[in-house]
Protein backbone atom coordinates (compact mmCIF):
# COMPACT_ATOMS: atom_id res chain seq x y z
CA UNK A 1 0.00 0.00 0.00
CA UNK A 2 2.63 2.35 1.04
CA UNK A 3 4.56 1.52 -1.89
CA UNK A 4 1.66 1.81 -4.48
CA UNK A 5 0.72 5.36 -2.81
CA UNK A 6 4.32 6.66 -3.19
CA UNK A 7 4.40 5.63 -6.90
CA UNK A 8 1.17 7.40 -7.38
CA UNK A 9 2.43 10.38 -5.71
CA UNK A 10 5.88 10.75 -7.11
CA UNK A 11 4.65 9.55 -10.48
CA UNK A 12 2.11 11.90 -10.52
CA UNK A 13 3.86 15.00 -8.94
CA UNK A 14 7.04 14.58 -11.24
CA UNK A 15 4.52 14.72 -14.41
CA UNK A 16 2.51 17.82 -13.16
CA UNK A 17 5.98 19.40 -12.61
CA UNK A 18 6.85 19.01 -16.01
CA UNK A 19 4.03 20.18 -17.43
CA UNK A 20 4.28 23.43 -14.78
CA UNK A 21 7.14 24.42 -17.31
CA UNK A 22 5.57 22.98 -20.36
CA UNK A 23 2.01 24.33 -20.71
CA UNK A 24 2.20 27.60 -22.42
CA UNK A 25 -0.77 29.24 -20.70
CA UNK A 26 -0.11 30.39 -17.01
CA UNK A 27 -3.14 29.99 -15.76
CA UNK A 28 -2.61 26.00 -16.99
CA UNK A 29 0.98 25.95 -15.27
CA UNK A 30 -0.84 27.53 -12.08
CA UNK A 31 -3.34 24.54 -11.98
CA UNK A 32 -0.49 21.94 -11.72
CA UNK A 33 1.92 23.34 -9.93
CA UNK A 34 -1.18 23.26 -7.38
CA UNK A 35 -1.36 19.26 -7.94
CA UNK A 36 2.06 19.17 -7.68
CA UNK A 37 1.77 20.59 -4.60
CA UNK A 38 -0.62 18.30 -3.12
CA UNK A 39 1.43 15.17 -4.22
CA UNK A 40 4.78 16.39 -2.40
CA UNK A 41 1.98 16.36 0.74
CA UNK A 42 1.45 12.69 0.22
CA UNK A 43 4.68 12.06 0.13
CA UNK A 44 5.80 14.20 3.55
CA UNK A 45 2.91 12.17 4.94
CA UNK A 46 4.32 8.83 3.80
CA UNK A 47 7.44 10.21 5.47
CA UNK A 48 5.88 10.92 9.06
CA UNK A 49 5.33 14.32 8.69
CA UNK A 50 1.93 14.77 9.45
CA UNK A 51 2.63 18.79 10.55
CA UNK A 52 4.64 19.58 7.29
CA UNK A 53 1.51 17.96 5.11
CA UNK A 54 -0.96 19.93 6.21
CA UNK A 55 1.20 23.21 6.20
CA UNK A 56 1.76 22.08 2.81
CA UNK A 57 -1.97 21.98 1.75
CA UNK A 58 -2.90 25.01 3.87
CA UNK A 59 -0.03 27.24 2.71
CA UNK A 60 1.12 26.34 -0.40
CA UNK A 61 -1.68 25.00 -2.03
CA UNK A 62 -4.36 27.06 -0.01
CA UNK A 63 -3.11 30.53 -0.09
CA UNK A 64 0.22 30.78 -2.46
CA UNK A 65 -1.50 29.58 -5.12
CA UNK A 66 -4.45 31.29 -4.67
CA UNK A 67 -2.23 34.72 -4.80
CA UNK A 68 -0.75 33.67 -7.56
CA UNK A 69 -3.87 32.62 -9.44
CA UNK A 70 -4.84 35.80 -8.88
CA UNK A 71 -2.33 37.65 -10.53
CA UNK A 72 -2.41 36.11 -13.28
CA UNK A 73 -6.09 36.71 -14.00
CA UNK A 74 -4.88 40.32 -12.92
CA UNK A 75 -2.58 40.69 -15.68
CA UNK A 76 -4.18 39.02 -19.04
CA UNK A 77 -1.46 37.09 -20.01
CA UNK A 78 -1.62 35.33 -23.57
CA UNK A 79 -0.08 32.32 -23.89
CA UNK A 80 3.53 32.42 -25.33
CA UNK A 81 5.36 31.14 -28.33
CA UNK A 82 9.03 29.19 -27.76
CA UNK A 83 11.45 28.96 -25.30
CA UNK A 84 13.28 32.43 -24.05
CA UNK A 85 15.43 34.17 -26.82
CA UNK A 86 19.27 32.52 -27.27
CA UNK A 87 17.77 29.36 -24.80
CA UNK A 88 19.59 27.20 -26.05
CA UNK A 89 22.79 27.04 -24.16
CA UNK A 90 20.66 27.86 -21.25
CA UNK A 91 19.10 24.25 -22.35
CA UNK A 92 22.91 22.55 -22.30
CA UNK A 93 23.19 23.96 -19.24
CA UNK A 94 20.75 23.06 -17.51
CA UNK A 95 20.72 19.59 -18.87
CA UNK A 96 24.18 19.26 -17.78
CA UNK A 97 23.82 20.52 -14.32
CA UNK A 98 20.92 18.55 -14.30
CA UNK A 99 22.50 15.49 -14.77
CA UNK A 100 26.15 16.25 -12.75
CA UNK A 101 22.79 16.92 -9.62
CA UNK A 102 20.86 13.99 -9.84
CA UNK A 103 24.24 11.59 -10.23
CA UNK A 104 25.92 13.21 -7.62
CA UNK A 105 22.56 12.46 -5.59
CA UNK A 106 22.32 8.77 -6.61
CA UNK A 107 25.48 8.50 -5.89
CA UNK A 108 26.47 10.00 -2.97
CA UNK A 109 23.27 8.59 -0.91
CA UNK A 110 22.26 5.13 -1.35
CA UNK A 111 20.36 5.53 1.63
CA UNK A 112 18.40 2.30 2.33
CA UNK A 113 15.02 2.29 4.53
CA UNK A 114 14.62 4.43 6.94
CA UNK A 115 14.73 3.45 10.86
CA UNK A 116 11.19 3.12 12.42
CA UNK A 117 10.20 6.52 13.44
CA UNK A 118 10.46 7.85 17.11
CA UNK A 119 7.19 8.52 19.15
CA UNK A 120 5.82 11.88 18.29
CA UNK A 121 7.55 12.50 14.84
CA UNK A 122 6.36 14.84 12.69
CA UNK A 123 3.49 15.64 14.96
CA UNK A 124 2.66 18.99 15.69
CA UNK A 125 3.43 19.01 19.46
CA UNK A 126 6.68 17.61 18.66
CA UNK A 127 7.55 20.34 15.27
CA UNK A 128 6.28 22.74 17.72
CA UNK A 129 8.29 22.32 20.90
CA UNK A 130 11.12 21.85 18.95
CA UNK A 131 10.63 25.30 17.17
CA UNK A 132 9.50 27.19 20.47
CA UNK A 133 12.86 25.73 22.38
CA UNK A 134 15.75 24.77 20.17
CA UNK A 135 15.11 26.51 16.74
CA UNK A 136 13.27 29.82 18.52
CA UNK A 137 16.04 31.95 17.21
CA UNK A 138 15.34 30.98 13.58
CA UNK A 139 11.73 31.50 14.41
CA UNK A 140 11.95 34.60 15.59
CA UNK A 141 14.04 36.09 12.52
CA UNK A 142 11.77 34.56 10.39
CA UNK A 143 8.84 36.83 11.18
CA UNK A 144 10.98 39.73 11.09
CA UNK A 145 11.07 38.88 7.39
CA UNK A 146 7.57 38.59 7.57
CA UNK A 147 7.66 42.05 8.73
CA UNK A 148 9.49 42.74 5.73
CA UNK A 149 7.44 41.80 3.18
CA UNK A 150 4.51 42.85 4.14
CA UNK A 151 5.54 46.46 4.23
CA UNK A 152 7.53 45.70 0.99
CA UNK A 153 4.62 44.66 -0.79
CA UNK A 154 2.67 47.52 0.35
CA UNK A 155 4.79 49.92 -0.99
CA UNK A 156 5.76 48.23 -4.07
CA UNK A 157 1.85 47.40 -5.33
CA UNK A 158 0.94 51.04 -4.37
CA UNK A 159 -0.16 52.81 -7.65
CA UNK A 160 1.50 55.85 -7.24
CA UNK A 161 4.79 55.07 -5.70
CA UNK A 162 7.40 57.61 -6.39
CA UNK B 1 9.14 0.09 3.13
CA UNK B 2 10.11 2.48 0.41
CA UNK B 3 13.99 3.52 0.75
CA UNK B 4 14.75 7.14 1.54
CA UNK B 5 16.99 7.54 -1.92
CA UNK B 6 14.27 6.93 -3.98
CA UNK B 7 12.54 10.43 -2.02
CA UNK B 8 15.70 12.33 -2.81
CA UNK B 9 15.34 11.21 -6.49
CA UNK B 10 11.90 12.52 -6.95
CA UNK B 11 13.20 15.87 -5.15
CA UNK B 12 16.04 15.51 -7.30
CA UNK B 13 13.94 15.19 -10.65
CA UNK B 14 11.91 18.20 -9.32
CA UNK B 15 14.69 20.80 -8.95
CA UNK B 16 16.03 20.00 -12.43
CA UNK B 17 12.46 20.17 -13.96
CA UNK B 18 12.40 23.92 -11.76
CA UNK B 19 15.76 24.62 -12.87
CA UNK B 20 15.20 24.17 -16.68
CA UNK B 21 11.96 26.19 -16.24
CA UNK B 22 13.98 29.03 -14.84
CA UNK B 23 16.04 29.30 -17.28
CA UNK B 24 13.73 28.41 -20.26
CA UNK B 25 10.33 30.07 -19.90
CA UNK B 26 9.63 33.86 -21.10
CA UNK B 27 6.55 34.64 -18.64
CA UNK B 28 8.04 36.04 -15.57
CA UNK B 29 5.13 34.42 -13.35
CA UNK B 30 6.03 30.49 -14.57
CA UNK B 31 9.57 31.74 -13.70
CA UNK B 32 8.39 32.29 -9.90
CA UNK B 33 6.26 29.35 -10.21
CA UNK B 34 9.39 27.75 -11.20
CA UNK B 35 11.43 28.15 -8.37
CA UNK B 36 8.03 27.58 -6.22
CA UNK B 37 8.98 24.09 -7.49
CA UNK B 38 12.48 24.38 -7.13
CA UNK B 39 11.78 25.17 -3.20
CA UNK B 40 8.90 22.57 -3.26
CA UNK B 41 11.91 20.03 -3.66
CA UNK B 42 14.76 21.49 -1.32
CA UNK B 43 11.41 20.70 1.03
CA UNK B 44 10.75 17.40 -0.03
CA UNK B 45 14.63 16.24 0.95
CA UNK B 46 14.41 17.94 4.07
CA UNK B 47 11.51 15.73 5.05
CA UNK B 48 13.26 12.71 3.83
CA UNK B 49 16.39 13.31 5.79
CA UNK B 50 14.65 14.04 8.68
CA UNK B 51 12.75 10.87 8.45
CA UNK B 52 16.69 8.51 7.71
CA UNK B 53 18.30 10.74 10.59
CA UNK B 54 15.36 10.91 13.22
CA UNK B 55 15.24 14.27 13.92
CA UNK B 56 12.47 16.58 13.57
CA UNK B 57 15.21 19.77 12.38
CA UNK B 58 14.32 19.44 9.23
CA UNK B 59 10.25 20.08 9.32
CA UNK B 60 11.02 22.92 10.87
CA UNK B 61 13.66 24.80 8.25
CA UNK B 62 10.81 23.32 5.87
CA UNK B 63 8.26 25.14 8.28
CA UNK B 64 10.73 28.15 7.96
CA UNK B 65 11.42 27.23 4.11
CA UNK B 66 7.45 28.23 3.12
CA UNK B 67 7.55 30.85 5.19
CA UNK B 68 10.21 32.54 3.63
CA UNK B 69 8.45 30.99 0.04
CA UNK B 70 5.20 32.92 0.69
CA UNK B 71 7.25 35.71 1.49
CA UNK B 72 8.73 35.74 -1.70
CA UNK B 73 5.44 35.11 -3.56
CA UNK B 74 4.58 38.32 -2.03
CA UNK B 75 7.08 40.30 -3.22
CA UNK B 76 7.62 38.97 -6.13
CA UNK B 77 4.09 38.60 -7.31
CA UNK B 78 4.49 42.66 -6.09
CA UNK B 79 7.12 43.63 -8.11
CA UNK B 80 5.62 41.72 -11.41
CA UNK B 81 2.94 44.33 -10.90
CA UNK B 82 4.69 47.57 -10.82
CA UNK B 83 6.78 46.13 -13.76
CA UNK B 84 3.52 45.44 -15.66
CA UNK B 85 1.81 48.54 -14.96
CA UNK B 86 5.46 50.42 -16.24
CA UNK B 87 6.06 47.98 -19.44
CA UNK B 88 2.50 46.26 -19.98
CA UNK B 89 4.45 43.40 -20.54
CA UNK B 90 5.84 40.25 -18.36
CA UNK B 91 7.74 38.70 -20.99
CA UNK B 92 11.38 38.72 -19.58
CA UNK B 93 13.15 38.87 -23.33
CA UNK B 94 11.38 42.55 -23.12
CA UNK B 95 12.43 43.47 -19.79
CA UNK B 96 16.27 43.77 -20.27
CA UNK B 97 16.48 47.62 -19.12
CA UNK B 98 16.52 49.12 -16.00
CA UNK B 99 15.12 52.30 -17.03
CA UNK B 100 11.67 52.89 -18.33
Amino acid sequence: MEALLFWIFSIVGVGCGGMVIWHRNPMGSAIYLVVTMLCLSGLYALLNGAFVAVLQVLIYAGAVMVLMLFVIMMLSTHTEGGPREGSRPAWLVSGVIGLIVVFKVGALFGFGKPPEAVDEFGTIQGVGSLLFNRYILPFELISVLLLIAVIGAVILSKRDAQ
Amino acid sequence: MIPISYYLWVSALLFVTGAIGVLLRRNALVILMSLELMLNAVNLSFVAYARMFNDMGGHVFVFLNITVAAAEAAVGLAIILAIYRTKETVDVDHLSLMQH
